[in-house]
């Protein structure tokens, strides 16, 4: 039986948001339960911490790296394989990472893997007999993962978006949310927070990345944290035209061709993606993996299922047989941009708050270019790990006193109105539209222009204003509201940071400025919300004050308490 | 998008509700679950690696939605053809112990083997 059902009425397809509410006081609370969350939660665990994880979607399928596999930038710890693993990106990069920090992901990456291979994640054996470690299979790795979070004692809340961080004066004091299945509120008190919400793909479908729309942004915003490397942002992912598929390793044997099959000069996975994405301005792109050699290809389906999984179902051999190619959105979730990182435990700059994975900058180890996932899994690993040990450490030092905070929610957009946003219900998917219209055209944000930058700055900016009112209170579109202008927030910090960056550097390119600008190899960093700050990172542009947690006209009371 | 939960293979588990990272599905009481957004189906395929039945079927369109029928997927091998290769299930091992990944690509450029890819 076949059930293809249109899309119901709100009110039939989500519950709608209770009275009842789920509180629950603990040390660290981890928003969001892919690599990056489950080792923050495992690490804050192991160093005695009373643990909650919550996730939008369900700890083990959600983010990713779930539905897909990584490659890991797993380096045995000989010299010359770390200074190559080190300077092979730095380039590409536009030297804006960090030798120290590669270093510390490289050895911390390194230990945890082996931790994986103790746990007796599967790895396979190489041709020498040696287990081979530098890849991980994503339904297999989560689902470890899960299970070794739940041994630690760690509380997990699945299908539990946070809606909104709590503070008071002495900084994070957890967050609040709702369960998207039972519209019941839920309140964690916690003494720290990590976010490890992922990336931002503006629900691209990239695969596994609708459930990441840029949530700890607008999080980490709200409280006054900074965000860096906003500008490189703009990550596609290959994929067969019709499909989710966005694994772009097996193209890099690819022809791609026209229509009429002569080959596009200049196209390819790796160095020519920009020649086909303006090829698809105008014309379908055509690929064929006719470049694998013979000897490779039993190994390619072996390694990576689910790559074939889309061409199985609708009956084409990729290796044979050519099929139309797109690409989609990977936004911040492959690109390096995301909340800025202050010390060495992944703490933000503001207390309390800490960042891992996709969520946080991944510039320190990636610079400007994040080319495939090793990186990625290896930075969610790394970091998670330092930021729940982090978090615990921090709610140690609080210690008893904690007991005793009265922390109010931090939340605006979309959960309390302001003056100006009156008495309009907010139409969260007219909003997200208006987001991918600015968003998904290469020729808006893979070939930025001054011009076109600041004519979609002007429409993000009439849709944040739009997005300050409240949608109706029913748990999809409560979620779908906060995702809406947590996209809004994001697009903004992308575009108005990559405003500031007149030059080519990384995968930020400017079609008015295609040379990379020796005086502008420094970071940028980005915060605010109704107004976006840009500035450079340096001694001589940091803030002196210590950013202070907005508390301003804040409710006490939980953000869906009754209708304005 | 998700596009089938076989009435006669579900054993009303519930597992691909809890599982399904965008929320697509609602449990009914005594019945199999129902795609109740299909709208918000990312195309992931992560349901039909949790369907203990092979109950579900998620077909490659991503925008679109199309028609399948059971017994064609059936007779096609398609029904829990992505579990299968992964290696879950009862009397299955993992995959995951057969990812020749380390022969795809060199470690390093100066150094041999040990191989991985790049890409993910």
């Amino acid at each position: 039986m076949s059930q293809a059902f249109k899309a119901p009425s709100v009110a039939s397809s989500s519950p709608k948001v209770s009275d009842d509410q789920l509180s629950i006081e603990a040390d660290v609370l981890v928003l969001g339960g892919g690599p990056a969350g489950t080792w923050a939660a495992w690490a804050a665990a192991a160093q005695g911490a009373k643990v909650v994880l919550a996730d939008k979607g369900y700890c083990g399928t959600s983010g990713a790296t779930a539905p897909s596999g990584v490659g890991v930038w797993y380096v045995p710890p000989d010299p010359e394989l770390r200074e190559e693993a080190r300077a092979s990106r730095e380039a590409m990069g536009g030297h804006l990472a960090d030798r120290a920090w590669m270093a510390r992901v490289l050895d911390k990456t390194y230990e945890n893997v082996g931790k994986l291979a103790d746990w007796g994640y599967p790895f396979p054996t190489d041709d020498d007999g040696q287990p081979a470690r530098r890849s991980l299979q994503g339904p297999e790795y989560m689902k470890l993962m899960r299970k070794k979070v739940r041994a630690a004692g760690v509380r997990i809340l699945d299908h539990s978006p946070a809606l909104e961080l709590l503070a008071d004066a002495d900084g994070i004091a957890g967050a609040a949310g709702v369960s998207r299945q039972s519209g019941q509120r839920w309140v964690v008190k916690a003494q720290a927070v990590v976010i490890a919400t992922g990336g931002c793909a503006f629900l691209s479908k990239a695969l596994g990345c609708n459930v990441l729309t840029g949530d700890g942004n607008l999080l980490a915003a709200e409280v006054g944290a900074e965000l860096s490397g906003m500008e490189f942002s703009n990550a596609y992912g290959l994929a067969p035209a019709f499909a989710s598929v966005t694994k772009a390793a097996f193209y890099r044997w690819a022809s791609f061709y026209y229509e009429d099959g002569t080959p596009i000069e200049g196209a390819g996975s790796a160095r020519g993606r920009s020649v086909i994405a303006r090829t698809l301005l105008t014309q379908p792109v055509y690929a064929i993996l006719d470049q694998a050699p013979e000897s490779m290809r039993a190994s390619l389906r072996a390694s990576q299922p689910n790559f074939f999984l889309p061409f199985d179902r609708v009956g084409i051999d990729p290796l044979t047989q050519r099929f139309p190619v797109t690409l989609r959105l990977e936004g911040t979730v492959r690109g390096t941009g995301g909340i800025r990182i202050a010390n060495e435990q992944c703490g933000t700059s503001v207390p309390g708050l800490f960042a891992a994975g996709d969520a946080a900058t991944r510039e320190l180890i990636c610079g400007g270019f994040t080319g495939g996932g090793s990186h990625n899994a290896a930075w969610a690993i790394s970091s998670g790990t330092w930021a729940g040990q982090g978090a615990a450490a921090h709610a140690r030092k609080l210690g008893e006193s904690a007991r005793k905070r009265t922390p109010v929610g931090t939340g605006r957009a979309t959960l309390r109105p302001s003056e100006t946003s009156g008495s309009s219900v907010l139409d969260a998917d007219a909003i997200v539209r208006g987001v991918q219209a600015e968003v998904f055209p290469y020729e808006r944000n893979l070939f930025r222009t001054e011009a076109g930058l600041s004519d979609s700055l002007s429409r993000l900016d009439n849709l944040w204003s739009e997005v300050q009112a409240r949608p109706a209170q029913y748990a999809r579109t409560v979620l779908r509201g906060r995702e809406a202008a947590a996209m809004v927030a994001t697009a903004r910090f992308m575009y108005a940071t990559a405003r500031y960056r007149p030059e080519t550097r990384g995968m930020h390119k400017r079609q008015d400025f295609p040379g990379l600008d020796p005086a502008q190899q420094r970071r940028l960093v980005t915060s605010g919300l109704d107004e976006i700050r840009v500035r450079a990172e340096g001694a001589e542009f940091e803030s002196k004050e210590r950013p202070t947690v907005p508390t301003k006209n804040r409710s006490v009371s939980h953000p869906l308490e009754g209708a304005a | 998008m998700i596009e089938l939960v076989s009435d006669s293979r579900c054993i009303r588990c519930d597992l691909c509700v809890k599982a399904c990272p965008t929320n697509v599905f609602d449990a009914v009481p005594d019945e199999a679950p129902v795609i109740a957004r299909q709208e918000d189906c990312q195309t992931c395929f992560m349901c039909e690696l949790y369907c203990p039945t092979d109950a579900l079927f998620v077909a490659p369109e991503a925008d679109e939605t199309v028609t399948v029928r059971e017994q064609a997927l059936t007779d096609s091998g398609l029904l829990g053809s992505y579990r299968a290769a992964i290696g879950w299930g009862e009397g299955r091992s993992p995959g995951a112990r057969n990812d020749q990944s380390f022969r795809l690509l060199p470690l390093s450029t100066k150094k041999p083997a040990p191989l991985e890819p790049t890409g993910s």
